[in-house]
């Protein structure tokens, strides 16, 4: 592969096609769930939901399992008395957020994340964090985002956390590289390592794992998303002044490549160099995923949206695995993050955004594709009709980012092909679908 | 406002999917938000249902409430009858949407759609999951149900099983086939498997039996009357239970109780031999106020265990609960705090917990073996087998459900005859469950922090016996209370894992009583004399 050539790009990217744009019923988490994510990667925080037993449902069913000792997590269900005087929901939150604070001396962030109840009743998380600042300075900062459904989709609420941190980091004049986006601790090692070979540095993250390593950011700051769905997070760091280095997403051989590429042509790090610092890790990536394409290759995909994965992810599928997407949906399509992916995505398939799922099932169900990626919700009832499916969140759960994940990350989509190949018994009748939310007509 | 970090129960509207979905030709239409739509998961993944829940979610954004979300509604139910086709449809809001107040129930009455609709009236904020499937199966019923001739057999309903519940779809089987035994029919069992034109006609049944209180009672209330049918307080969960439950049956229908018993096989197995070592077995039991009650009976009375605490979280169920825990000369713990369940177990140090998915995860921590009783629960308790509670087949099923967690009697035998040494101690684990046995060092005192199961994450404690982490907190309390003498604390890890929490604290207790305040080797066997029976 030839990094500088326009050659390596397809004759025609998918910049340009049309956005089919739907609205309707979603069928995908609100911003709340990256709190999963987020409060193991960012280790002295708290996240604190005011919001409804709803809210505080959805993070235990999508954290499964996942109940620590003590999760660095709760929600302050609000209730009949908090909706009847706001001016008594501030005083309830102050005393939980003192009490929280008395029990964990060891918490030096706290988030107070908006719902949509919240939202709604227009409880000005804002100015509390500000009150609360106040009041526990300078042991911990309170910030405030909204993970609410009726503003965030899924991964958006990462999106918000960073964002709501960025006026706050500290002001400088140095030229340092920050990485923004949550990743798994033995994948950001694997980033810094790269860097580090290749010469690029000072290197800063954003989220950091501890209040104390936050990052500073100034007008010789440049940055690098490792994740699609940083849109607001990405502004908030232009309005301080620090500048993008646009890349394709680093899922994938050529994706790591390519990105790892925008930062060494920022430092003038020389061909040789890069090639050489490369050359084994990329030769491992294309290694592991070719193990995994022979059950790929020629097979047809279709994405429901989920976490704004989908165009580096339908990429890296179409260019290193020859599947071929059908339509790629997604929750919100920022071209000008996405850009580099959308030019590298061949022409072809139908490019979504938003979603009124019956109307999507209808096509999928049109197009028959070999794979589907889409939600917990539909995955089963699909599969009852015949469709072979990849659960959506466990790629934003899995580390797939770099070269040695590469091939992790294709193993994700081959696995649901090898099984659906080994089970050969016969689903038994009754558990055959009738058609996902499909019921019998008639009158009583 | 209450800080929560996991929750027993959903909000209502949770509990009216678990009728929704649970039937067939019943749609709902739910004003509610996007990320709502995550409730669809527990049915299509934990439940492993093959088709998505009825279940039509407006999906309103921040951008709508400005503008619109009445409309938004009207068009979602429109869309929602012309897309299913159902036989009766239920409208509501989630916690969001009541907050909006645009009333779905007028909305969607002025729609004029061919088809009943219902509208439900759940507050999310009072209010939560169990009364959300009750308060929906009583709405379904007053909107479709009607009085009407009796069939010529004699004929029952079955209410209260739903989508989500722990074990209904066999529990509904079981009872069907025990009822079959005693020569009654079912006309109809719902919400679970029925449709609304079932519902329309659960009048022509002569009684009602009710196996869930908790997602049933008020549509049985309602249907006695005002279709005149009497309904069944016993919920056969258990031998005992389930004979009187057919007594009860044969009061309401004149039928005898006299069914075949051959299948029933707990009385049995808890006579026999190898059960010697589960008695005076000390459980805990947590769950919902129905299978708490029920199986503190069977605990007690079929099995021989020691019942050491009982709670249930349903606040709604709180003096049924305190009634039969005074039986038991114990105070009920009635919370949907995890944490003060948790605290209670590790003060009562049980042998055994019987609960629901969270008290699995206290028992991981605590290194307490435990069953599963009630809901809420997970994957892995929606098994592939038959495998009911209810009925003489369920008696059966709860006892090698709670058993398995144990160490076999034989097993124990063994243990006790080598009492800890380096092949047979308290760290080895029951030899049919996974994780490796780790050979002691032969000279060595046993290291308090060795790990004898697989690898947890991190803030897990290790699966075993907590006694030692009680005691090695117990050593450094100077707080009055009595201190272990190092020679004294030898000798109790000498004493087999199972009775070692017993005898800790009963020397303990002893030392208190006496005024003793180092515990040492000549106390620990005077408090065994003391306490021998």
């Amino acid at each position: 592969m030839s990094l500088d050539s326009p050659a390596l790009a397809p004759n025609r990217g998918c910049r340009d096609t049309p956005v089919l744009k739907e609205r309707g019923q979603r069928e995908v988490f609100c911003g709340l769930t990256g709190i999963i994510w987020l409060h193991r990667k960012m280790q002295d925080a708290f996240f604190l939901v005011v919001g409804s037993r709803t809210c505080a449902h959805l993070l235990q069913s999508a954290a499964g399992v996942m109940i620590f000792a003590e999760p660095r997590f709760g929600t302050a269900i609000l209730e009949e008395k908090d909706l009847a005087g706001l001016a008594d929901a501030n005083t309830e939150l102050d005393r939980e957020v003192a009490r929280l604070l008395t029990r964990r001396p060891d918490i030096k962030q706290l988030f107070l994340v908006g719902s949509c109840p919240s939202e709604v009743i227009k409880l000005d998380l804002a100015r509390a964090a500000e009150r609360l600042s106040g009041l526990h300075a300078p042991h911990v900062r309170v910030y405030n985002y909204s993970g609410s459904g009726i503003e965030t989709t899924f991964t958006q609420g990462e999106d918000a956390c960073l964002a709501a941190m960025v006026p706050t980091l500290a002001s400088t004049t140095a030229r340092e590289v920050l990485i923004i986006g949550a990743l798994p601790d033995v994948v950001e090692d694997q980033c810094l390592s790269l860097l580090a070979q290749l010469g690029i540095g000072p290197v800063r993250m954003l989220p950091a794992r501890r209040a104390a390593d936050l990052p500073a950011v100034g007008p010789q700051t440049v940055f690098a998303l490792v994740q699609p769905f940083l849109g607001d997070t990405h502004a908030a760091l232009i309005r301080r002044g620090a500048r993008h280095l646009p890349a394709a997403f680093p899922f994938g051989e050529e994706g790591t490549t390519l990105w790892l590429w925008a930062l060494a042509q920022e430092f003038g790090i020389s061909r040789d160099h890069f090639d050489a610092v490369t050359a084994a890790p990329r030769a491992r990536a294309r290694k592991a995923v070719a193990a995994h394409a022979e059950t790929l290759n020629g097979k047809s995909v279709f994405f429901f949206p989920d976490s704004q994965l989908e165009i580096p992810l339908a990429r890296f599928l179409a260019r290193e695995c020859g599947m071929t997407p059908l339509e790629v949906g997604t929750p919100f399509l920022h071209a000008a993050i996405t850009g580099p992916d959308l030019d590298l995505l061949p022409e072809g398939p139908v490019i979504s955004e938003g979603q009124d799922v019956d109307r999507q099932l209808d096509r999928q169900h049109e197009a028959r594709p070999d794979l589907t990626i889409c939600g917990l919700g539909l995955a089963n009832p699909l599969e009852a009709q015949g469709h072979t499916t990849k659960w959506a969140i466990e790629l934003v759960f899995t580390p797939v980012h770099f070269y040695e994940q590469a091939g992790d990350l294709a193993a994700l989509f081959s696995r649901p092909l090898r099984r659906k190949a080994l089970l050969t018994a016969p689903i038994a009748c009754s558990q055959i679908s009738r058609g996902p939310g499909q019921s019998p007509g008639g009158q009583p | 406002m209450k800080l929560t970090l996991w929750t027993y129960e959903g909000p209502p509207h949770v509990g009216a999917m678990r009728v929704a979905t649970g039937m067939t030709g019943l749609h709902y239409v739910l004003h509610a938000p996007q990320g709502d739509t995550y409730a669809d998961l527990l049915f299509t993944m934990i439940e492993r249902r093959n088709h998505r829940p009825p279940v039509t979610y407006t999906t309103f954004q921040a951008r709508d409430l400005g503008a619109d979300t009445a409309n938004l509604f009207k068009d979602a139910a429109r869309d929602a009858y012309t897309r299913f086709k159902p036989q009766a449809m239920i409208v509501g809001a989630s916690c969001t949407a009541e907050l909006i107040q645009d009333d779905p129930g007028g909305l969607a009455g002025a729609l004029d759609l061919p088809c009943p609709v219902i509208p439900l009236d759940l507050p999310s904020y009072q209010r939560k999951e169990n009364f959300g499937a009750d308060e929906t199966f009583h709405q379904l019923c007053r909107a479709l149900a009607r009085p009407m001739p009796r069939t010529e057999a004699i004929t029952c309903n079955i209410l209260g099983a739903t989508a989500l519940g722990f074990r209904h779809r066999d529990d509904v089987a079981e009872v069907t086939k025990l009822l079959g035994l005693m020569g009654i029919t079912v006309n109809v069992a719902a919400p679970l498997g029925s449709t609304p034109a079932d519902i329309a006609r659960m009048g022509q049944a002569h009684f009602n039996v009710l196996l869930y209180p908790e997602t049933g009672e008020g549509a049985a209330r309602w249907l006695e009357k005002t279709c005149g049918q009497p309904y069944t307080k016993v919920v056969p969960l258990g031998v005992g239970a389930t004979r009187d439950f057919l007594h009860e049956v044969a009061s309401l229908t004149g039928l005898s109780p006299k069914v075949d018993e051959s299948a029933l096989r707990l009385p049995w197995w808890s006579a026999s031999v190898d059960s010697t070592y589960l008695t005076g077995k000390r459980v805990f039991l947590f769950g919902d106020a129905t299978h708490v009650i029920a199986a503190a009976r069977i605990a007690a009375t079929e099995i021989g265990f020691e019942v050491v605490g009982m709670g249930c979280y349903n606040r709604e169920f709180a003096r049924p609960m305190r009634a039969a825990a005074k039986a038991y000369g114990l105070e009920a713990l009635i919370t949907d705090d995890y944490l003060e369940v948790e605290d209670a177990i590790a003060a009562a140090a049980p042998e055994l917990i019987l609960g629901t998915q969270q008290e699995r995860h206290i028992g991981k921590r605590l290194g307490i073996p435990c069953a599963v009783i009630s809901s809420p629960v997970h994957v892995q308790d929606f098994p592939a087998r038959y495998s009911p509670q209810m009925g003489f087949e369920g008696a059966n099923v709860i006892f090698d459900t709670w058993i398995h967690p144990l160490v076999m009697g034989l097993e124990e035998h063994l243990l006790t005859m080598f009492r800890e040494d380096f092949e047979f101690h308290s760290d080895a684990g029951p030899s049919h469950h996974g994780g490796k046995a780790d050979l002691r060092e032969v000279s060595d005192e046993a290291p308090l922090a060795s790990v004898a199961g697989g690898a947890l994450p991190p803030g897990f404690a290790s699966p075993r016996d907590i006694s030692e982490q009680i005691m090695a907190e117990a050593t450094v309390s100077p707080s009055g209370e009595p201190v272990w003498l190092p020679a004294a604390e030898r000798e109790l890890k000498k004493i087999p894992f199972f009775v070692r929490g017993k005898a800790k604290r009963n020397t303990e207790g002893y030392a208190r009583e006496k005024g003793v305040a180092e515990i040492s080797v000549e106390t620990l066997y005077e408090a065994k004399a003391h306490y021998a029976r």
